[in-house]
């Protein structure tokens, strides 16, 4: 602990402006995106988009420039870069890219607020950026936050419609609610300790009161089931996600999700991992019944959005069970755990956004959310279809796609921790998701089509989707791309 | 030609075919002749490489693991691109690559609605990938991708192409198939973290085995047996065959057949046994026992069958079942049967669905009992169906009769280690199945081939003998299924020596 302490005094009086360089390049962006949108002109209010993406490729550059300097750890040590933290920030930016090609042409056909939109989009990203780095309480909390606020508000963009103003309410309404409870368990461990840095909260936790670090760590957990839809907490995902502008539901499905689970990382392995004891059966309920409950309720639904929130509060489920394999000391099998939850969640962004994609696109002209109106798809526009089924049988993990190695590595993970019940429960699942998968599949393909004319696929959303498409199909042919990088990211 | 020994030939084998699929991407897909060009040489270079391969292959280290490479591919969990053949997996590879490019020709000849040449050709070029794969991967995890990759194109071959079930048909082979493959991936896992050091490599661990204790065998075993079984299929486990055979297009219902149920069986003998081999042992009387079951119940359910692929479906479990049994006993004779029983059941079953999916060509129908006369009508089909359904019933002198002798001879005096009582009572088993097998074999000749024609068909309207293409597509398998037949040493001098490696580690005498 000297060490750490050497390093934060010496660090503490200069920033170190290189390390936090990604959010600056990002906020920057986000405030000229809110003062332009003052000066554009109606018909001129989507350059607000190129420039947000102007922005992100910036924020890539500078995520690029700290690639091999070293560990660097800034601001009091509540802010450190270091492999983990710079792979979740490019996954960020990635996603990040991949929902402003969803949301282009929603929002300026919509003409929903696009300049407000971006900038919400913009500061939301900023939390995830954040939270990658973040390394003491305050900190993620702040991150936590600055993710969901200007959720709640992209949530109601559509102010006409009943349902997202519904979906906005419940969002703010869980949300605040479980930010209460995240920071009263943030307030008992500080209370225990007296520490703010994970690395303190850690070394002074053994001689600290038992039953006290426990609840914490349940309000936390709690907290955080929430921001990432598990079960019991899952409630409000489905309805606020059906009736969210559909690129924000993406963007909660994906950016927002992946930054709960990103805390939740940080702060199990940083400041808990020594009582794992206290936790791990915690997580071993939450997964199992997320996985479980998750996957049942997918089974009946009929509208697209609805199914893949469903589905991803099951996806959530195969994290939490990496989460659940923790235990102190067992340093080979939690190295495995950690890099599987790596390596799912990065996978998982770019499955999931490809799949709202795809689902965005059909609905844009006159189509419909209903998985109905899918049949035949594969008749109308062979390329749209065959994309969004990749982008399933990836959700559904089966080769050809990289879907495939996220569950693998899971599986391994949980074999190598000896928590086989975890990994049969898991197994059924997976068989029990194939089937709904494969029902929009079956519809698309197997199916006449009703209509004749093609579904118009713009531009923008065609490169993103093959893109993440073939990043999809190059990772599953080498693996490596991701198992070299959850590796880098091992605390 | 070093390069080419060192698994470049064995990789290309394997993955033109998947290069093949990329190429048709660009084609524009109202280009028929041009998709279907591209389809038959990447799948012919692929034979033509497998051919190579042959003359390359040592035969007499057939016992050895040949044309071998071993590259880096996951080294985070010493997962290897360890990929090279034996005895045992070189005929399937061969059979594999073979059938495959016989399906591409058959394709010029036919393809179901809705059409789509480009779709299709592109699936079966993936498949093939998948398929050549599992018989070349020496390493766990890369067996596990190529037996997994071809479930989802086989899924859109059934799904989009098949018959008026084929939706039904399409999801239950999926969710079946990887409801037991995700039990012998855990299998797979459960192996390696017990090995020291950890590894997949088949070779590996065939030589570290036996490891772990009995329990732990028994359970891995029983992990590797569900995704094994459910492949082959064994009963109980086989009634997403029925339904997928029937409702495949032809093309889907031959690979199906012909190759994809061995990856089943091959995988009993590349992995389960050799890394299990105490659990294997424990394991056996209950594979002879489903086996012997399957057998009879296959035969059984042929006599009920009124559509006649559906009839070739259950006779594949029937045959599988002989294939089970020989492997079941752990011994020499049994193994090298069940070996040569996978090839001329491939060679045989494949033949039978090309020839039933040309009979709907012709007659729009598959119902036996709308069937008859072909002998009159188109003397030349006839023949070949007799020809075909009387190889499928084992007659000496025709390629299906040396699998279930062997295995039967197998069974006589199975490994040591095995009730000798139980198995004489399942050849008897076995031995009564051959009967019932030949019993609704020839039946089923007589209502399609041998007596009148029909009212409805007697003008003959669309009603012709066999084409060029088709005999094309066909040839190789009427004279390998005659070749085999006459001289079985083409295969079983093959097999032998690696089986008899195989026997040697099961503690068998042989």
């Amino acid at each position: 602990m000297m060490e750490l302490a050497q390093q934060v005094g010496a660090t503490a009086a200069a920033v170190d402006w290189h390390a936090i360089a990604p959010e600056l390049v990002l906020a920057a962006t986000a405030c000229i995106v809110l003062v332009a949108d003052l000066f554009l002109p109606d018909d001129a209010k989507w350059l607000a988009m190129p420039l947000s993406a102007a922005g992100i490729i910036g924020t890539l550059a500078a995520i690029v420039s700290l690639i091999g300097a070293g560990n660097r750890l800034t601001l009091a040590g509540a802010f450190e870069v270091d492999g983990f933290a710079l792979l979740f920030k490019g996954v960020f930016c990635v996603l990040g890219l991949l929902i402003l090609a969803i949301s282009f042409h929603y929002f300026r056909v919509g003409r929903y607020y696009q300049g407000e939109y971006y900038f919400l989009m913009l500061c939301s990203l900023l939390g995830g950026v954040v939270m990658s780095s973040a390394r003491d309480l305050v900190t993620i909390f702040i991150a936590i936050e600055l993710i969901s606020i200007p959720g709640f508000i992209m949530a109601g963009l559509r102010k006409g419609d009943a349902k997202s103003n519904e979906a906005a309410l419940k969002f703010f309404l869980f949300g605040v609610l479980s930010s209460a409870v995240m920071l009263y368990g943030m307030s008992l461990a500080y209370g225990a300790t007296g520490e703010l840095l994970l690395e303190g909260i850690r070394a002074k936790l053994t001689a600290a009161d038992e039953p006290l670090i426990v609840l914490s760590v349940f309000f936390i957990v709690v907290g955080f089931a929430f921001k990432i839809s598990a079960v019991p907490f899952h409630f409000w995902a489905p309805d606020t996600y059906e009736g969210s502008p559909s690129p924000v539901a993406a963007f909660l499905s994906t950016i927002s999700k992946i930054g709960g689970f990103v805390g939740l990382i940080v702060l199990m392995f940083r400041a808990f991992p020594d009582v794992a004891d206290t936790w791990r059966p915690i997580f071993a309920l939450l997964a199992i019944l997320t996985m479980t409950v998750g996957n049942m309720i997918a089974l009946r639904q009929t509208h697209i959005i609805r199914l893949l929130a469903y589905s991803g509060i099951a996806q959530s489920g195969y994290v939490l069970v990496a989460l659940a394999l923790i235990e102190p000391g067992a340093t080979a099998s939690n190295e495995q755990a950690f890099q599987s939850a790596v390596i799912y969640l990065a996978i998982y962004g770019i499955m999931d956004a490809g799949a709202f994609a795809a689902a965005v696109a059909f609905a844009r002209r006159g189509g419909s959310y209903f998985i109905e109106d899918y049949s035949g798809l594969w008749q109308r526009s062979p390329v749209l279809a065959t994309l969004l089924a990749g982008f399933l049988i990836s959700l559904a993990g089966t080769p050809p796609m990289a879907g495939f190695w996220a569950k693998v590595f899971v599986f391994l993970a949980a074999i190598e921790a000896q928590s086989y019940l975890l990994a049969i429960v898991m197994g059924l699942n997976a068989v029990v998701a194939a089937w709904y998968y494969l029902a929009v599949v079956k519809k698309m393909f197997f199916e006449k089509a009703e209509l004749a004319e093609p579904v118009e696929v713009p531009a923008v959303l065609r490169v993103a989707m093959g893109l993440a498409a073939a990043a999809l199909v190059a990772v599953f042919v080498y693996p490596r791309l991701v198992t070299e990088l959850a590796e880098r990211s091992l605390f | 030609m070093e390069w080419f020994d060192n698994g470049w030939g064995l990789s290309l084998a394997t993955f033109l075919p998947a290069l093949g699929a990329i190429v048709l991407l660009f084609v524009p897909p109202d280009n028929d002749r041009l998709i279907k060009m591209i389809g038959t040489v990447f799948a012919g270079l692929a034979l033509l490489v497998g051919l190579v391969l042959l003359t390359q292959f040592d035969f007499s280290r057939a016992g050895d693991i040949q044309l071998e490479a071993n590259a880096e591919w996951i080294s985070q969990i010493n997962s290897r691109y360890h990929i090279g053949v034996d005895g045992m997996s070189l005929p399937l590879l061969v059979l594999s690559v073979l059938v495959s490019f016989l399906c591409t020709i058959y394709m010029w000849f036919h393809i179901p609605a809705p059409g789509k040449p480009k779709a299709f050709m592109a699936l079966v070029l993936l498949l093939e990938t998948g398929m050549n794969g599992s018989f070349i991967a020496l390493d766990l995890l890369l067996f596990f991708i190529f037996f997994e990759i071809v479930l989802v194109p086989m899924y859109f071959l059934i799904g989009i192409w098949g018959g008026p079930r084929r939706e039904y048909a399409a999801v239950k082979f999926f969710l079946y198939t990887l409801f037991g493959s995700i039990f012998m991936l855990l299998g797979f896992l459960a192996i390696y973290f017990k090995s020291e050091p950890h590894t997949f490599d088949m070779i590996a661990l065939r030589d570290a085995a036996p490891f772990g204790s009995e329990l732990f065998q028994n359970v891995a075993f029983l992990g590797l047996f569900l995704g094994f079984a459910i492949k082959v299929p064994m009963w109980p486990f086989h009634t997403w065959l029925p339904d997928a055979h029937t409702e495949a297009p032809t093309v889907g219902s031959v690979l199906l057949a012909a190759i994809m149920l061995k990856m089943g069986t091959y995988g009993f003998i590349r992995i389960a046994l050799p890394i299990l081999p105490d659990a294997a042992i424990n394991y056996a009387p209950i594979i002879g026992v489903l086996a012997v079951i399957a057998i009879i119940y296959g035969a059984l359910c042929c006599f009920a069958q009124t559509d006649l692929k559906r009839l070739i479906a259950f006779s594949s479990v029937g045959h599988m079942g002989f294939v089970m049994l020989g492997i079941a006993t752990l011994t020499d004779e049994g193994i090298n049967g069940a070996i040569f029983g996978m090839v001329a059941h491939g060679l045989i079953t494949g033949m039978l669905f090309f020839l039933a999916g040309s009979m709907h060509e012709r007659y729009h129908t598959r119902e036996i009992a709308d069937l008859g006369g072909m002998l009159q009508q188109i003397p030349r089909f006839g023949t070949l169906f007799t020809y075909a359904a009387i190889a499928s019933l084992g007659l000496p002198g025709l390629a299906g009769f040396w699998g279930e002798m062997l295995a039967l001879l197998g069974s006589y005096q199975p490994h040591p280690g095995l009730s000798e009582p139980l198995f004489r009572v399942l050849m008897v088993g076995g031995g009564v199945g051959t009967v019932l097998t030949a019993g609704y074999l020839l039946w089923t000749v007589q209502r399609v081939a041998q007596g009148r024609v029909p009212e409805k068909f007697a003008d003959g309207r669309g009603i012709h003998d066999v084409v060029r293409l088709e005999w094309m597509a066909w040839a190789p398998l009427l004279v390998l299924i005659l070749a085999a037949g006459v001289y079985p040493k083409l295969l079983l001098g093959v097999t032998d020596d690696a089986v008899q490696t195989l026997v040697g580690l099961l503690g068998g005498g042989g």
